[in-house]
């Protein structure tokens, strides 16, 4: 017993103090993908998962990037393409509206800069003070369902409970019952064999009551996509109020995705400049 | 293998491959399945390794096909896979089962059925197993006539049957698929009389989400991305077997710099699901400083992971033809820091829950598996090696830096007992030989290339077959390209599908609340059985 004592008085603190500072990723980190118009952008085929996507209008060649399916692989930034998709570090990603997600250039003008759908300011104001946030306040207890993912997600959820991301100080709880919760997580893109056990386990929490997909498989269906095993994302089977990127999404952005969820912190918005132009490490 | 073909079967076709050290054995009938595997299990000692099931209706053969791979169990026997290979009529679907006599063969031919609707005639319990409760009759997704974007509505269906006990005091407790903690989705079944187990069922392939369908079609490079993603905790693991799979078929090799990158990425992925499986032990022990002290060693592993290949799971550092990121020196610097702290928090924590009675009274004798039992239904990794079996994929099929002509030294920790405690500890001694491991794979690092270009495109029609040895054990990977060098077949048997099976077994000698104990010492992973 005295040397259990012994040896945590000696690891010491190990907790992270994100939010309230800011976590910078390590050097070879893969965050957002970075389009740089104007550039020789690669075509859609290039991307494992479907992520990029291109179309002609006007003349000009569009490329898409959606955000939601990108597992962030890094091979749209490889040559001979490097240069013109980097691999930014930015993974606070977290977006209430899956078209928040959806990022586009004109391929061969770079006086257009990287933007995505026109946000509708007035609708998230009043989504970030929703019933959501006046019943539940700034403090949320979650299930996790498993959907169908791979476990990657499973282990990021599990590890906001160690140490070192703590989330119970941010009051972010996950209880053992739906009866109990405000809200759930949902990994993975929904297998058919699961289906029924999503819906029924939603249906047990009562109202109102949130629901975050986390990773690319429970926001966009992912890498697996859809077929006839899988329903190919969250919301082709339950309403999703806030989508978490990643593959998987490491845990601050599953906790930056969960305090948007409350309206404690804001959502991703297609508009902020200074995120067309983040340069990353590429390594 | 003079001996099969002079066997109970009269002479039979023998040719060499997929690899030059493996035969193929063509049976002239499915009737002839049994006798010749009984000679290759008994005679020759040899234990399944996989099944994989083909639909060929629209090559020339106008068939489907069914290949068992075998191989041999006796420690220091060359690496070799023996397949037999049945054809069947796709008229009349039926091969004999083998499960009676080799019980490993049960879950294998249960999927056939259900992705093939290849039927197992005479199997002991031919219920469904992959697709579950209203999937129509007579559909098979994994035949090439399927649709792989058809989505199929779900038709309303009776509850699934399972075996019902009945007398005083008997009663049944049900839990999952979704759980209270969390963790990956499965449902058992336990029917109890007070704590003690009288049977358990355990229903898996919740999280069956087709992706041996989904790879199908695609460019064998795309591919590799749906491998590496196949489970998130083995994502090093699946994604090597893949690509040593698919560079027998491009006739490659990966450059021996490269090789040593792959086998440390394996060892480090096997670092923090050991430690972290350490740590976890304790929750079901309620030994709560050990859960912690678990989880905080895992995530500093993790965090390491991210440092060396921007990913948490160290994903995006293999690649088809050797790794995408190399390892500097200041790296390798992290690298040693961070696992020589691992040992010492390693060493303290096993240190600790030796010295506390109430863990090691915990897992002390709970949820037994049989060496014979751990034979008979060819379970793997460390589940295997706990109880007494000596077998270790990176000895007995040599992959990644073992591969190469003077492999590093390796340690295959066994012990005897076969109980949760036998578990941990040969846990804890793997992880311990892998950081010894790791430092000797950076020793042996010299500067060259990081890999090779894969011909494109590759070739048609060839089979590659590798086995890796990830943290749970053996995982066979089988991945045959079509005519035009694109995906026609990949099969994963990952360690975890032949250890449920000795899971429900352990778990069937253990009071009801020791399941989690024996659970979590097994460690099992549902993604990659399910697929
Ligand atoms: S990083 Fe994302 S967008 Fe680029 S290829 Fe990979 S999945 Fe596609």
């Amino acid at each position: 017993m005295l040397r259990i004592l012994l040896n945590a008085f000696h690891t010491g603190v190990v907790t992270t103090r994100y939010p309230a500072e800011p976590s910078v990723p390590p050097d070879r980190f893969r965050g957002l993908p970075v389009l740089r118009p104007g550039s020789h952008l690669p075509p859609p085929s290039v991307c494992p998962t479907g992520a990029l996507s291109e179309h002609i209008d006007g003349g000009r060649r569009h490329v898409g990037l959606d955000v939601a399916r990108c597992v962030f692989c890094g091979r749209c930034a490889e040559d001979p393409w490097a240069g013109a998709i980097t691999m930014g570090r930015d993974f606070e990603l977290a977006a209430r509206c899956r078209d928040d997600l959806r990022i586009e250039v004109v391929a061969d003008d770079p006086a257009v800069p990287a933007a995505g759908p026109a946000s509708d300011p007035a609708a998230e104001a009043a989504h970030a003070s929703s019933e959501i946030h006046r019943v539940l306040g700034r403090s949320l207890h979650l299930r996790h369902i498993d959907a169908g993912s791979c476990n990657a997600c499973d282990w990021e959820l599990t590890a906001l409970l160690n140490p070192v991301y703590d989330v119970r100080r941010l009051g972010i709880d996950f209880v053992a019952s739906p009866r109990h919760a405000d809200g759930v997580v949902v990994t993975g893109s929904v297998t058919r064999n699961l289906e029924t056990a999503v819906r029924r386990t939603l249906e047990a929490i009562p109202d109102p009551r949130v629901v975050i997909a986390v990773g690319a498989c429970a926001a966009s269906g992912g890498i697996v996509g859809e077929s006839y095993a899988s329903a190919g994302g969250v919301d082709r089977v339950l309403p999703v109020d806030v989508y978490i990127p990643g593959c998987p999404p490491r845990p601050e952005a599953i906790i930056f995705g969960i305090l948007v969820a409350v309206g404690r912190l804001d959502a991703r918005r297609p508009h902020r400049p200074h995120r067309a132009t983040t340069t990353g490490s590429s390594t | 293998m003079v001996a099969l073909r002079a066997g109970a079967l009269g002479s039979v076709e023998a040719d060499v491959g997929p690899r030059p050290s493996d035969l193929t054995v063509r049976l002239g009938r499915p009737g002839d399945l049994p006798a010749a595997a009984a000679v290759l299990v008994g005679s020759h000692a040899m234990a399944l390794a996989t099944v994989v099931a083909t639909d060929e209706t629209t090559t020339p053969d106008h068939d489907l096909k069914v290949r068992y791979v075998f191989e041999p169990t006796t420690p220091g026997t060359p690496d070799r896979f023996v397949t037999l290979l049945v054809s069947v009529d796709s008229a009349r679907p039926e091969v004999p089962s083998l499960t009676t006599a080799v019980p490993a063969a049960n879950w294998h031919e249960r999927e056939m059925q259900d992705l093939f609707g290849i039927v197992p005639v005479g199997h002991p319990d031919p219920r469904p197993l992959v697709v579950h409760d209203g999937w129509p009759q007579g559909v098979f997704p994994l035949r090439k006539a399927f649709d792989a974007s058809r989505r199929v509505p779900v038709q309303p269906a009776a509850e699934f049957p399972h075996l019902v006990a009945e007398g005083e005091g008997v009663f049944e407790i049900p839990v999952g698929p979704i759980h209270a903690g969390i963790i990956e989705p499965g449902h058992f079944r336990f029917t109890s009389v007070g704590e003690t187990v009288l049977n358990l069922e355990a229903r898996l392939f919740y999280t069956h989400r087709g992706l041996e369908k989904r790879m199908e079609g695609l460019l064998p490079l795309d591919a590799f991305y749906v491998a590496e993603r196949i489970c998130g905790v083995c994502s090093v693991a699946h994604g090597l077997g893949y690509c040593e799979a698919l560079e027998q078929i491009a006739g490659v090799d990966a450059p021996p710099r490269a090789r040593l990158i792959r086998s440390i990425a394996l060892e480090l992925e096997r670092l923090y699901n050991h430690v972290g499986d350490v740590g976890n032990i304790c929750a079901g022990a309620a030994f709560h400083y050990g859960t912690t002290t678990g989880m905080r060693l895992k995530e500093r592993l993790q965090q390491l992971n991210e440092r060396v290949a921007g990913n948490r799971f160290l994903r995006g550092l293999v690649i088809p033809g050797g790794v995408r990121l190399d390892l500097p020196a200041d790296l390798l610097g992290v690298i040693a820091a961070t696992l020589q702290d691992t040992l010492a928090g390693l060493d303290s924590l096993m240190a600790r829950i030796e010295a506390n009675p109430s863990v090691v009274d915990r897992l002390d004798d709970t949820g037994v598996l049989q060496h014979q039992a751990a034979l008979d239904l060819a379970v793997a990794g460390v589940a295997a090696r706990a109880s007494g079996v000596d077998r270790d994929a990176r000895r007995e099929h040599p992959h990644a830096a073992f591969a190469g002509p003077e492999p590093p030294d390796l340690h295959v920790v066994t012990a005897s007992d076969g109980d949760a405690m036998a578990r941990v500890n040969v846990r804890a001694l793997e992880a311990r030989e892998s950081i010894r491991l790791v430092g000797e794979l950076v020793r042996r690092l010299l500067p060259g290339p990081l890999g090779v270009a894969l011909p494109e495109p590759l070739p048609g029609g060839r089979i590659g077959i590798s086995a890796i040895e990830s943290p749970r054990g053996e995982a066979v990977h089988w991945l045959r390209t079509d005519a035009s060098g694109r995906v026609e077949r990949y099969h994963l048997r990952s360690p975890s599908y032949h250890n449920w099976p000795a899971v429900v077994l352990a778990a069937q000698t253990a009071i009801v609340p020791d399941f989690p104990l024996v659970n979590k010492s097994f460690e099992l992973c549902y993604s990659c059985t399910d697929r």
